[in-house]
Formats: C-alpha cells, structure tokens, sequence
C-alpha cells in the first residue's frame, strides 16, 4: 500500500513473475521505464517519457511531488523566505511556462504550486507510487534493471521489479555536507546545516555564526542581519556578489542577452567584472576579501541583500573558521568571536546510494560519476541521471532536455539501433566532458554547468539523433 | 517546415514577453467528465467574441469545455498597438498551460499560424486549424485579388480590412453579418508584416494530431493553401461548401465544429 496523501497509483501488476540470481522474486514490468523522485525532473521524466510512448512507474520516497520545493518534506532544504535565484524564463519548462505575472523570483510556495500544477495537467500522479524509496538498482541480462523499494523508513516488505530502462532523478540537494572541526563536539553553542533552517525566529536575537557563501548562506546571513543580534558571516574565499537586478533586468537575463550576443567567457567576465565595480563597487572596504577567481569560475551566488547589510554594519565578514573550542570560534586569522549558533550552509553532496558507484563510472568511490552530458553512463544504455547539474540558470529546462533526449533514444534502441549505438559510442568517449569554462576546485564544482554550453551540446547531440 | 528541434533560445530567455490582460471566455460543463479543453483562437480582427457567438456553447452542449482567447491587443484583451507574432504565441502559451487538463488548440484564419507556432512551444492534445492563414505571398495574393482596396493598405504597413464576401457566404443574413464586421479590429502592423515574411512553424512538440477545416469558396484561403497545410501534417483537409472564411460565424457554423468535437471523440488521445 501507498503511505500517500497525494493520489498516487495503486500497487503494481505484476506481469510476469521471475527469480533473480539472489532467490527473490521480481516482476517484470515489461518495456516500462522507472524514474527514481517526483521533484522536478523525475516530473519531466515522467511527462517525456510518456509522451514517447513508454508506460513509467516513478517512486517517490515523500507523499507529495516537488522535490526540493515541497516544504512539505521533512527533507525539503527550503526555508521560509526562499525565492528563486535564476530569474522566471530561465527556470520554467520550456514547454509549460509559469504565469507571466508572476515575479521574476517567485516564491517557493509558487514554485511548489507551479510543480503541482503540471503534474495535474499531464496526468503525472497516476505513475507515481508516494511514500515508496528506492533501496537498489541492478543490471540484469539485456540491458535491463531490477528496481527494489519499500515502504518510506523502512516498514514493509521490500519488492523488486524488472524494468526496461531508469531514470536516476533523486536530486543533490538533501544529503548536507556538514564540514568537522577540531574542538567542534565540545563546542556548547548549538550547531545546526542550513537544510535545517526554516525560518528567522530561530536566529532572533541571537549571536549567530553562519558559514559558507553559497546562495544559502547569503540568504541566511541577511536575515540574521535583520533578527539576530550579531551575525558574522564566514566564508573561506573572496567571492563576486550578483545582485538580482543589473542595468534595470535580471541579471541571469542580462548574462544571456551577452551569450546570445555571442561574446566571449572573457570579455562577459570582464563586462560582468565592470558592471559589479560600478553598481556594487568594491566590496573590500567592508572587509570582504578579494575574490580569488574570476566571475562564472565559482557558482553565481545572487543576493541584493547582503551587501546591503554590510553597509550597515548588520554583518561582519571573518574568515574560515579553524577550530572550536567550548565558547567559542577560534578563526583563520586567531580572532576569536562567541556565537551562540553556528549555521553551515556549506551545501549538499550527491548521493546514489541504491547504485554500485561503479555504474556510474564512479570507480575510485570519489562520488563524481563519469557521465556523458551529466546524465548518460557508458556502457549503459538504458540508464540515466536527470538533474545533476548545478547550472548558471535554472535546472528545470535541463533536466527537460535531458529526459527529452533519453526517450528519443531509447524510442531509436527500437526503431533504428545503429543510431542507439553510435549514441552508445559517443557516451563511453566523451564520459567526463565539462561544459563549463575553467571553476574552482571544491566539492560543488565538479558538475558546474554553463546552460548555453551545455545545452548547445544537448542540442548537437538531439539532431544527431533525428538526422537521417 | 523547419524540422529541428530548438533547445537554445537565448535571446527569449533575454527579453521575456510583457504579461498583459488577456480576455477568456469560458464554457464549463457542470459535470466533468474528463475531456480535453478546448482553447479558440482567433485571427486578425477578431477576438473571442467569434466564438462566443455559436461555437463555445455548442462545444460545451456536448460535454467538453471550452475557452476562448483574445490576443493582446483583441476586443477585451489589453492594448498592444506593437504586438508580435512571438507575443500571440505567448499568449496561447499562456493561457493553455494555464488550463486544468492539456488543451485542444484550435486556431481560425491566422489564429492557426499563431497555433502552429504555439504548438512548437507547448504538447497540445491535438490541434485544429480552421481556414488557416498560415502567410506567404499566396496569402497576400489571395486577398490582394478578392479584396484589392482592403488589402494594399496593409501590404505597405497599414490597416487590413476585410469585407463581407471575404468572410461570409451568401446564405447569412446581411444585417447579421453587418454586425459581424462592425466588431472586427485593427490587428497590429508587426504582427500582420510577420504573418506575410515571418518563419516557418517549427516541428510541434508531442506529436499532436492535427486537423484542418476550411470551405472551398472561402476567398482569404484558396482550396490549394487547404491543401497545402493539411499536408504539412499528413492529412486532408475536412471541407465544407457554400461557406466563407468564418466558418464559425457563417450560416452553418455548426457543422465544423461539430467535425472538430466528433473527430476528438473518435483520437484515441482525445475524447
Ligand atoms: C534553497 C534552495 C534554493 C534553490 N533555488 C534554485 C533556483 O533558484 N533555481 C533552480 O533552478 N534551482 C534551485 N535550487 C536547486 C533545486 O535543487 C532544483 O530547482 C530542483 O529542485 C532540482 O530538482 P530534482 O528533481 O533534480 O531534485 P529534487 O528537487 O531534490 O527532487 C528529488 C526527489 O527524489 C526523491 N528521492 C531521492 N532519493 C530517492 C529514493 N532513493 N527513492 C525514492 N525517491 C527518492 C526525493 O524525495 C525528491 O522528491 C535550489 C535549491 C535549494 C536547496
Ligand atoms: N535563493 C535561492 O534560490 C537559493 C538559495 C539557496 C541555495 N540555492 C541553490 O541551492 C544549491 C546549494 O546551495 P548552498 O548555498 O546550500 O551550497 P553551495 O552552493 O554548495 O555553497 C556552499 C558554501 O559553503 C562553502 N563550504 C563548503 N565546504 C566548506 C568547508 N568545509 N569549510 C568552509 N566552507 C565550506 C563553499 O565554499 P567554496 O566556494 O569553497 O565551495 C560555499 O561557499 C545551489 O545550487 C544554490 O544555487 C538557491
């Protein structure tokens, strides 16, 4: 049975019944395609999927779609003030677009309702079984998958089906990456990841450390600007803070009009450069350190607010933290301050626990699979990762991409295998291909996006496929 | 048809199209049974007000619902004296992902380009094209010859007009038709000028049926344009004799419509 709130379908028939190699029955549930979440592109998977003609079943381990933006979940890393960073055209669907009188950054509670919505219109619900996690995926003879779930934390019966072709869409967004220090398990203060933060009042007046500049810990450390009672805010590099509007638009819109003027990574780092300096200014003078890299080599961090809080002194900027001791932080450069709470908003790791990191190409267990495009894994055809980027744009319209691509060719694998083949050729050769000029080396970085360069390949490698 | 698929859309991304207030007619069964929606879009002149006239409540008579859509710059909706083709299309876009369930497009006149182009955009469950006015110069031709003095305007950047024989047969009522032609409006210069020189449709996404209506003795679309865009998607096109371009206002109106809901029952993706 669905532990479900949200009319998912029912349980499986099981066609065929079948033993695998470890005794345990499984049913074979024919050409159909599983997809592995029902965030946002386990969402696409499923409607792209099923527009070429597939049968999907998609398990989903919370009882409501959306993934990250279903505040919903006790995994969801939202909290209650999230707003978009990458602006509205850049995040939607190509093909179902949200409300043009939304605002550029909507809300997340619209982004939940703007998921919601296109699994209604689609039809989506009927393929998803709630509540069920996904515990292993295995290759069996013919480039097939044994797929075993139960019930969400574990209760129940494990069951396995065998399916056609998977589509990994579990995000990276929920497994915290939470950094250890010396001293830091006798630290009195209390200690919490930014994936549980929530909401302002559990910073009000208090002293408040925060750790990281991502777009997390830049939105956390502005609201400890406004609630706590001191905020300093740690950060282990310089770094280029992008306000969300620049020369009066967006600035994710103001870096594609430059794309589509087709000028340089160099002279947009030197234009972007410029463009900081003159409406941000310089931002040593509030004692941030010097960015230690050029714009678009770190993740774009967006945030009108925190150098505005800055200049009011609502935020004083330190430098790494090196070790804890009972009372306090002890940081990089000897000072010591006493916060009361210390956030890490020091980001997510991916994680493909149900898979042998050997699959995904994943040999010396370092977690940074070897994928062509991200998501297509050498030697296996049938499988696919969806939403394994970290792009400068939304990643909505690349997990549609992806998912679009990957039914395309497993339509091919039956209609035209020589064309599945060479697809298959190109994968095992350009496993690893980055689509990103030059980034910082940090554990965020390795599946960085450029969305014009990758989605230039993307589209390369979708007209190879229809080519005659 | 332009075949390739378009992921990369930078200048799009760029320059977002203004939202405007867009007018809806609505008709919805008071049971739901699940069919598709339909959405009508009208062509140049026109705005939902074409179908509000028979063709809403005969589609709702039969159990679907049905949405009519005024363009920017349409009867009810908001003014847009610069509106693009880009800006239809994104109006239909619009208002069809907007609909609870995926939409059946249904486009009249140059409606049904803007309908070709939204199908690029959005996976329809299928479409129809009502006497298409899918541009060229065979369009302006065609109405260069039935219409010498309301079309030459419009081919040097000015106002399009159509008359009575243009749009109507002979059999509807004159003062009827009189008050047809009183509502058209001034569709806008860019939009016209990109209806003529504008590009191709690029290829629909989700393979949606497709179905194309249109009369023999209409005098904007000649027989072989018909022809012509049923096809472009693989088919004939349904004909229905004795009527003019506005087959869903002319006397008659309800037999097109009725080949449109009966040809939805009969799609297996439909009904
Ligand atoms: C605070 C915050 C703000 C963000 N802002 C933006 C933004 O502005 N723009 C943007 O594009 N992105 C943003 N992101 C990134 C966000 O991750 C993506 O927008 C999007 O949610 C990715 O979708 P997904 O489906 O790939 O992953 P997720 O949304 O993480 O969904 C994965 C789903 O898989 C399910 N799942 C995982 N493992 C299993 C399993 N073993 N069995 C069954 N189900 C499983 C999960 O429960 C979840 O529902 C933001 C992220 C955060 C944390
Ligand atoms: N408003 C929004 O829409 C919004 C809000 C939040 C997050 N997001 C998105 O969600 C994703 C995750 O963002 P995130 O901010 O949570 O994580 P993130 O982007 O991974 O950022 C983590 C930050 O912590 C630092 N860090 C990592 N490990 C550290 C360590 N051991 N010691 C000290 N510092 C360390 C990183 O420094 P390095 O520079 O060295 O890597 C980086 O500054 C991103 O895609 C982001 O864009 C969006």
């Amino acid at each position: 049975m669905t532990t479900s709130i949200d009319h998912g379908r029912p349980d499986p028939e099981p066609s065929t019944l079948d033993r695998n190699c470890a005794g345990r029955s499984v049913s074979d549930r024919g050409e159909t395609v599983c997809v592995i979440g029902a965030g946002p592109s386990g969402l696409t998977a499923i409607k792209n999927v099923t527009e070429h003609g597939f049968g999907v079943d998609c398990y989903e381990r919370e009882t409501g779609v959306g993934g990250v933006w279903n505040w919903r979940h006790d995994r969801s890393p939202v909290y209650a003030s999230t707003h978009l960073i990458s602006s509205r055209p850049l995040t939607q669907f190509p093909d179902f677009p949200m409300p043009d009188d939304w605002p550029d950054y909507p809300h997340h509670r619209q982004l939940l309702s703007y998921l919601e919505r296109y699994a209604d219109h689609f039809d989506l619900r009927r393929h998803v079984w709630f509540g069920t996690e996904v515990v292993r995926v295995e290759p069996v003879d013919g480039d097939r998958w044994d797929v075993t779930t139960r019930s969400t934390g574990g209760y129940g019966p494990e069951r396995t089906s065998r399916y056609a072709a998977v589509v990994v869409a579990n995000g990276h967004n929920w497994s915290s990456k939470l950094p250890d220090y010396e001293g830091l398990a006798e630290f009195r203060g209390d200690v919490m990841h930014a994936s549980a933060y929530q909401d302002p009042a559990q910073l009000r007046g208090r002293r408040v450390l925060v750790v990281g500049a991502g777009n997390t810990g830049c939105d956390i450390a502005a609201e400890a600007a406004q609630q706590a009672a001191h905020c300093w805010h740690s950060t282990r590099r310089g770094y280029w803070y992008a306000p969300k509007y620049l020369l009066g638009r967006p600035a994710d819109q103001l870096n594609d009009l430059l794309l589509a003027l087709r000028l340089p990574r160099r002279l947009r780092q030197w234009l972007l450069h410029r463009l900081l300096r003159l409406s941000v200014g310089d931002l040593t003078r509030f004692g941030l350190p010097q960015p230690d890299h050029r714009m678009l080599e770190t993740h774009p961090i967006v945030n009108s607010q925190l150098v505005y809080y800055l200049s009011h002194g609502r935020v004083t900027p330190v430098p790494d933290a090196v070790r804890f001791h009972p009372d306090s932080v002890e940081l990089a450069d000897g000072r010591q301050i006493d916060p009361e709470l210390v956030v890490f908003a020091t980001g997510y790791l991916p994680r493909f626990e149900f898979l042998d990191p050997k699959i995904l190409g994943d040999d010396g267990m370092t977690g940074r699979p070897a994928l062509w495009l991200n998501a297509f894994v050498p030697n296996h055809p049938t499988l696919a990762v969806a939403g394994l980027v970290q792009p400068d744009s939304g990643i909505f319209p690349l997990s549609h991409w992806q998912t679009v691509l990957f039914a395309r060719l497993l339509r091919l694998r039956e209609t035209r295998p020589s064309k599945a083949a060479a697809f298959a050729a190109t994968v095992s050769a350009r496993a690893g291909e980055r689509y990103a000029g030059p980034v910082k080396e940090s554990s965020r970085h390795w599946f960085e996006v450029g969305h014009a360069d990758y989605l230039r390949v993307l589209q390369r490698a979708l007209h190879d496929l229809e080519a005659k | 048809m332009n075949q390739q698929v378009r992921v990369i859309r930078g200048w799009e991304w760029a320059r977002p199209v203004r939202p405007v207030r867009r007018e809806v007619l609505e008709a919805v069964p008071a049971l739901d049974e699940g069919r598709p929606p339909l959405l009508f879009v009208p062509g140049f002149g026109h705005g939902a007000w074409a179908f509000a006239e028979h063709w809403l409540g005969h589609t709702v008579e039969r159990g679907f619902s049905g949405y009519a859509l005024s363009l920017r710059g349409q009867s009810g909706s908001g003014p847009a004296p610069e509106a693009t083709l880009r800006a239809y299309v994104h109006d239909v876009v619009q208002v069809a992902s907007g609909l609870p369930r995926r939409a059946v497009l249904v486009g009249h006149g140059a409606g049904a380009l803007v309908v070709a182009h939204a199908l690029a955009r959005y996976p329809a469950r299928a479409a129809a094209l009502v006497a298409p006015v899918l541009g060229g110069w065979a369009t302006a031709f065609t109405a260069l010859r039935h219409n010498p003095l309301g079309t030459l305007p419009a081919l040097v950047g000015g106002r399009l007009r159509c008359n009575h024989a243009q749009l109507f047969g002979p059999e509807l009522p004159r003062d009827e038709a009189r008050r047809h032609l009183s509502r058209l409006g001034r569709p806008a210069r860019r939009a016209q000028w990109q209806l003529l020189f504008g590009r191709e449709p690029e290829p629909a996404v989700g393979d949606p049926p497709v179905l194309v209506l249109g009369s023999p003795e209409d005098r904007v679309v000649p027989r072989s344009a018909l022809t012509r865009a049923a096809r472009r998607y693989a088919s004939a096109p349904l004909l229905f004799p004795g009527m003019g371009h506005d087959l869903m206002l002319d006397a008659g109106w309800w037999e097109p419509i009725d080949a449109i809901l009966d040809w939805l029952e009969k799609e297996p993706s439909g009904g």
